[in-house]
């Protein structure tokens, strides 16, 4: 062996560094130029997204967006009018039960077998794939273990969305799609499904999730992307959406009594209005030069300002402003 | 898991929630043989049939198998597909890799496994309790008369399971259309006191001929029992019905 040529080792470690490199970049899912018509409706008109492996993608959109349609030509269930999609490397139309084998599912809706008990249930799902996870340990991981033996009749609402994450994992996936997971969980269920799904993470799975709810995408997701009447209006992480790092800050407060808006320091009025509430809003680039300002100006007058409030836009607040009143038209 | 152990796996659930679903307990296997005994002791007596004297429950015995079959591999299944793709469950069952050759075949398995099964009951209740004998030589028309029918008889559930709607609807649906011709095509009651055009209504639908063939072995006992015609006519309605189900075979809940 010369010098020149790596060794065995070297090589698997070169290996090593590629496969890593190559996970960390590789797409899960890419999608261009998707659409789906119905007849003369067209409710995808051209999308393009990209999902990397390991990462937490949150599509959001308000409902009759075309969110569904596309999750469902994502997950195998209907066919695309034009565009390419691919899945795990392959088409999701075209793909079969080796493909399926490496996808977990939890759809919006799914009754359960009122027959048959948790444990059994997730027996018969394990049976289904090549390389299932611990029956045990999967009942653990979603929190069922004290209704293992329980019919699934017997489950509250939450208990049987969680038996569906459960079957949604018996198969070792790599991919997850979630439709909704959380929808009508309380609050503390919904926290313990956040969990679950950074647990997965953790576990290297990639997850692609529809919600309906803001702080769930804040909480989870790596990316999100927004669909609004069947196009992706905006994308990037829940910290950079729509522009939301360069958004201005905004600073309210009551005015003391007996002072006018005209009294704020002059560098600040520029930025002031004064609401309905009798609030003052100031937006600000940056929070802290005017924070200063402000305080200044209010300690030398033996001032308080009444229930000072600094914010930032929520990613609510982005979503919002991007679907602009679509929930309630469509 | 190997095909064989997997298609097993399936059977033994979907049996499994069969046994464990109260309308099927009570309905597919309690009813048939609260109906044999009410016939067998409301109808005695003997009565003298090609020269062979047969008791009067001898007759009830095809009509109550031909209830029982149609009960387990129709009503029942046509039922259990509508809940099960109402449910959201068969779309499930789709994203998972379980063929979807299994997840339909497993199902009519244990409506054909259940009709068997109910069949050979009634016919050890007929022969325990009220004598009913069947001849050696025509066991093997009795045998084919059960096996074409719910093999046919399945086909049909899920040909006639794309056009209901809703898990609610599937009972009296199914109910509606064949205890009307139950009574037509003389499996309650004897076919001389049923009136001439109602009983041509009945020869086109398969009750009947299913009825027939199961009358062949078990009361008219000639030959081996095969009932030829009739059985050709239910196993047509069987590859009609089939050709349909794989055409129209919905996965997807109607609703939603």
């Amino acid at each position: 062996m010369s010098a020149a040529e790596p060794s065995i080792i070297e090589r698997h470690l070169g290996l090593d560094r590629d496969v890593r490199a190559r996970a960390a970049g590789v797409s899960v899912i890419s999608v261009s130029g998707l659409r789906k018509s119905y007849g003369e409706h067209e409710v995808v008109r051209g999308i393009d997204l990209e999902v990397h492996r390991g990462e937490v993608f949150a599509f959001l959109g308000p409902n009759g967006a075309g969110k569904t349609t596309t999750v469902e030509i994502l997950e195998g269930y209907r066919s695309r009018s034009a565009g390419e999609v691919s899945v795990l490397e392959e088409d999701p139309a075209a793909a079969g039960s080796a493909w399926r084998s490496r996808i977990g599912l939890v759809l919006q809706s799914c009754t359960m077998p009122p027959e048959l008990t948790v444990r059994e249930l997730v027996e018969l799902y394990a049976g289904y794939y090549p390389h299932p996870r611990g029956v045990a340990e999967t009942i653990e991981l979603v929190g069922l273990v004290d209704k293992r033996d329980a019919r699934t009749k017997q489950l509250s609402g939450g208990q049987l969305r969680r038996l569906d994450v459960a079957l949604a994992l018996i198969g070792d996936p790599e991919l997850v799609f979630l439709d909704e997971p959380t929808t009508g969980f309380d609050p503390s269920a919904r926290h313990h499904a956040w969990e679950v799904i950074a647990n997965l993470r953790e576990l290297g799975k990639t997850i692609f999730l529809t919600t309906h709810y803001m702080d769930e995408a804040q909480a989870l997701a790596d990316h999100v992307a927004v669909i609004v009447a069947g196009e992706i209006v905006a994308k990037g992480t829940p910290e950079t959406l729509g522009g939301r790092d360069r958004a201005l800050s905004d600073i309210s407060f009551r005015l003391p009594s007996g002072t006018s808006l005209s009294e704020l320091p002059h560098e600040l009025t520029a930025n002031a209005g004064r609401r309905e509430d009798g609030r003052v809003h100031l937006s600000v680039p940056d929070p802290a030069r005017a924070l200063y300002a402000l305080a200044g100006w209010a300690l030398e007058r033996g001032e308080h300002l009444d229930s000072l409030t600094v914010g930032r836009p929520t990613l609510e607040d982005i979503y919002l402003r991007l679907t602009d009143g679509q929930e309630h038209t469509e | 898991m190997s095909r064989w152990r997997l298609f097993a796996h399936q059977f033994r659930s979907d049996l499994l929630r069969f046994w464990r679903n109260p309308q099927s307990r009570y309905f597919t296997v309690a009813l048939p043989i609260v109906f044999l005994v009410i016939f067998a002791t409301m109808f005695k007596g003997t009565t003298v049939v090609d020269g062979r004297r047969i008791g009067i429950t001898t007759f009830y015995v095809p009509g109550i198998m031909t209830l029982g079959i149609i009960s387990a591999s129709f009503v029942n299944l046509t039922q259990a597909i509508v809940t099960q793709r109402e449910n959201g469950e068969y779309k499930r069952l789709r994203g998972t890799p379980l063929p979807a050759a299994f997840v339909i075949g497993s199902r009519a398995a244990v409506g054909v496994v259940v009709a068997v099964a109910m069949s050979a009951l009634l016919l050890a209740i007929g022969r325990l309790a009220y004598s009913v004998r069947i001849p050696h030589s025509t066991m093997p028309g009795v045998v084919l008369a059960v096996i074409v029918g719910a093999a046919a008889f399945s086909c049909i559930a899920f040909a006639v399971a794309t056009r209901i709607s809703s898990a609610e609807t599937a009972a009296p649906a199914t109910n509606l259309t064949v205890l009307p011709l139950y009574f037509i095509s003389g499996v309650f009651v004897a076919e001389s006191i049923i009136p001439t055009f109602l009983r041509n209504i009945a020869t086109f639908f398969p009750i009947h001929h299913l009825d027939e063939a199961l009358l062949q072995p078990v009361v008219h006992t000639h030959g081996s029992g095969i009932a030829t015609t009739d059985l050709l006519i239910v196993a047509a309605w069987g590859i009609t019905a089939l050709l349909i189900a794989v055409r129209t075979f919905q996965w997807s809940p109607r609703s939603g």
